[in-house]
């Protein structure tokens, strides 16, 4: 009879396994990531509380508000729109001089000389897209009841950001500087004429005087701050660049920080006592 | 076709829109239960789905909604008539499991889940989807570029944002003071005031209607049909002059509508005394001026002692002075319309002396 002694074959672990393996054991990696994929339990917590992007969020959470059906995932999207209009905007700025010589060539430059260029369309879309999620989170967070104690100051911060997206919404369409932008702003501005007592012709600005001495006219009056000029001109101009593109969004930046740390400790996302 | 253009045009009337919407609203709080049905939802985006490319087919109405600043507008219809949809039908079924004794789905699906993947990976899903979307977005449709700016070229019409042509379409109701800067700071002042004058605890975390009726009912008559369809209504419906036009009319810029608005100053005096206006601002408004401090002081406590009197109780003075305020300042845009639309009244007080129009 044959020797029949049978050999084991060691199942061979594929290459790129090995190689993960090999990649996740190397010092650059475990500096970065100091545990394991969060395929457990214990893995689980310490991915939320040692990445700095995901700490925002509990370890755990509510079933009913990791539903869509539920957030509709509105404010999260805000966010991340908020995001993307950061990016983009930033690579616009390397190509727009906000001046009135060269602000409206530049546009038609970028649209015109960079081949394959939608940075300016996901800006714009993207700016019309964030003020429509806005909204409807605003609307899912009333349906839910999601305003009540103890999140009241919550909603106002909200409120604020809601104020400031359309803000930054309104200061952004008058950079193309094309006649869609100026009477946009000029018809929105317009109004601030019309403040009570701070705009010349505002109820109540005659009387904003001191003997003959008319304290309120239109050089000096509420539209007058906004645009740094009687009409949409220069100063508008350099102004709504100015809270474009640094003013608003860090305010609106810092709010959100605000935001996301109150719904955290107003209990996480709400549901039913 | 043509006739089916017209029959819509027909329809297309600021008055008409105002009260079919107000009244889409009365019928979807109250037929709720058959509003919530799949057949409904499905219904509308069909509807608005077979609306929309029908229009698209018409030179005019394509003009329009073609529009690149205006696309996201019509993205806006198809999402907000979702989503009233969607919630209410979220309130319906979670009333429905109440009326059966059952808790709330929410309720039901309180135990915890972990963070990751649950929730990390619903977030990754929906970042890609939006990158997608907006890509597409962005490749399809390019961003406008008009002519560059020129101060002595007015556009007619000349349109504000999109966000804020529900307060350009104010304007045609209230003076810039009122329609520009006080109703737009009171829709702030009102929307930060919710959680302080809302005392009902029932209905936090969770769909619900029944339990919180007369709340919801209110904020979608001012989020659905005062904010959201003016702004529809301005962005699609008013063309050169601010005029009104239907979706399949041609733009005319000659098209003449008759303006005969007449203050409340003259319909007491001139026709109801039979006299000229007396020269004395005060005198010539007294009434007027009668009427908006009836409105804004008398009204309220009125209120208070009947009709209102449960939640004067159930709210306290402070509280109940507030809302009340609130409400009667929203209303005050629907009403300035109907006196609009009924008497062709322009203002209630006019003292043009000091730019004090209401
Ligand atoms: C700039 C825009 C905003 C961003 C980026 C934002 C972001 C978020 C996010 C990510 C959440 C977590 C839950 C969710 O996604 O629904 C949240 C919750 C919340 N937001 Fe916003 N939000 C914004 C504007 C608003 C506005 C306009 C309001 C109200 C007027 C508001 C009120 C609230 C409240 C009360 C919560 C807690 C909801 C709950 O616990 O169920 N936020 N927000």
């Amino acid at each position: 009879m044959p020797d029949t002694k049978t050999k084991t074959i060691e199942p061979k672990t594929p290459a790129l396994v090995q190689a993960w393996d090999w990649i996740t054991e190397t010092q650059i990696w475990t500096s970065i990531f100091r545990h394991a994929a969060p395929i457990n339990d214990r893995n689980r917590v310490l991915v939320m509380l040692s990445n700095v992007f995901l700490h925002m969020h509990p370890v755990r959470l509510r079933k009913s508000g990791v539903r869509l059906r539920y957030t509709w995932c509105m404010g999260g999207i805000s966010f991340f729109l908020f995001l993307v209009l950061t990016f983009t905007g930033l690579l616009l700025m390397f190509y727009y001089r906000p001046t009135l010589e060269y602000a409206y060539s530049d546009i038609v430059g970028l649209r015109e000389h960079v081949p394959l260029g939608i940075m300016r369309e996901m800006h714009r879309w993207g700016a019309h897209a964030m003020v429509i999620t806005v909204w409807l989170h605003m609307f899912r967070v009333f349906m839910t009841g999601s305003y009540k104690p103890p999140r009241e100051f919550n909603w106002n911060v909200g409120v604020i950001m809601l104020v400031l997206t359309l803000l930054l919404s309104f200061t952004g369409y008058l950079l193309p500087w094309d006649q869609l932008a100026i009477w946009a702003i000029t018809v929105g501005s317009n109004m601030a004429r019309a403040t009570p007592f701070l705009g010349h012709e505002g109820p109540g600005a005659s009387l904003m005087a001191i003997g003959d001495v008319q304290l309120v006219h239109a050089a000096d009056d509420a539209r007058f701050a906004l645009l740094g000029g009687t009409f949409v001109g220069e100063g508008a101009l350099l102004r709504f660049y100015v809270l474009h593109c640094v003013a608003l969004p860090l305010v609106i930046g810092f709010l959100m920080a605000v935001h996301f740390w109150r719904v955290r400790k107003d209990g996480g996302i709400s549901g039913p006592l | 076709m043509d006739a089916l253009k017209s029959f819509i045009d027909l329809f297309a009337d600021p008055r008409l829109f105002f009260l079919i919407t107000l009244a889409a609203l009365v019928l979807i709080v109250w037929k709720r239960e058959a509003f919530v049905s799949n057949r409904w939802g499905w219904g509308l985006m069909a509807f608005l789905t077979v609306f929309f490319g029908f229009g698209l087919t018409d030179e005019n109405f394509n003009l329009i909604i073609t529009k690149p600043d205006n696309v996201p507008i019509v993205g806006l219809i198809f999402l907000l008539v979702f989503f009233t949809w969607f919630s209410m039908r979220q309130a319906v079924d979670n009333d429905r499991r109440a009326a059966a004794g059952r808790p709330s789905i929410e309720k039901d699906e309180e135990d915890r889940v972990w963070t990751w993947p649950d929730l990390v990976y619903t977030e990754l899903i929906s970042m890609v989807v939006c990158t997608v979307i907006l890509i597409v977005w962005s490749i399809g449709l390019e961003a406008p570029l008009e002519q560059p700016a020129n101060n002595a070229n007015t556009p007619n019409p000349s349109k504000a944002p999109w966000y804020f042509l529900g307060l350009q379409e104010m304007l045609v109701y209230f003076d810039p003071w009122l329609a520009g800067v006080v109703l737009p700071s009171l829709i702030i002042v009102g929307l930060m005031a919710i959680p302080y004058i809302d005392k009902n605890p029932k209905g936090n975390g969770y769909y619900t209607f029944n339990e919180r009726r007369v709340e919801i009912t209110l904020f979608l008559f001012g989020f659905v049909v005062l904010w959201s369809s003016l702004i529809v209504l301005g962005t699609f419906l008013r063309g050169p002059n601010w005029n009104f036009f239907g979706p399949f009319e041609y733009w005319d810029i000659h098209k003449l509508e008759a303006l005969t608005n007449v203050q409340l100053s003259e319909y007491i005096w001139v026709r109801g005394f039979g006299m000229a206006l007396p020269e004395n601002w005060f005198v010539r408004e007294i009434f007027g001026i009668l009427l908006t401090i009836g409105y804004i002081a008398v009204l309220p406590v009125a209120l208070a002692k009947k009709g209102l009197t449960r939640y004067y109780e159930k709210l306290g003075p402070a509280r109940y002075y507030v809302t009340v305020l609130l409400f009667l300042s929203m209303l005050s845009l629907p009403v300035k319309m109907l006196t609009r639309w009924v008497f062709d009244l322009k203002y209630v007080v006019s003292i043009p002396e000091f730019f004090f129009n209401i």
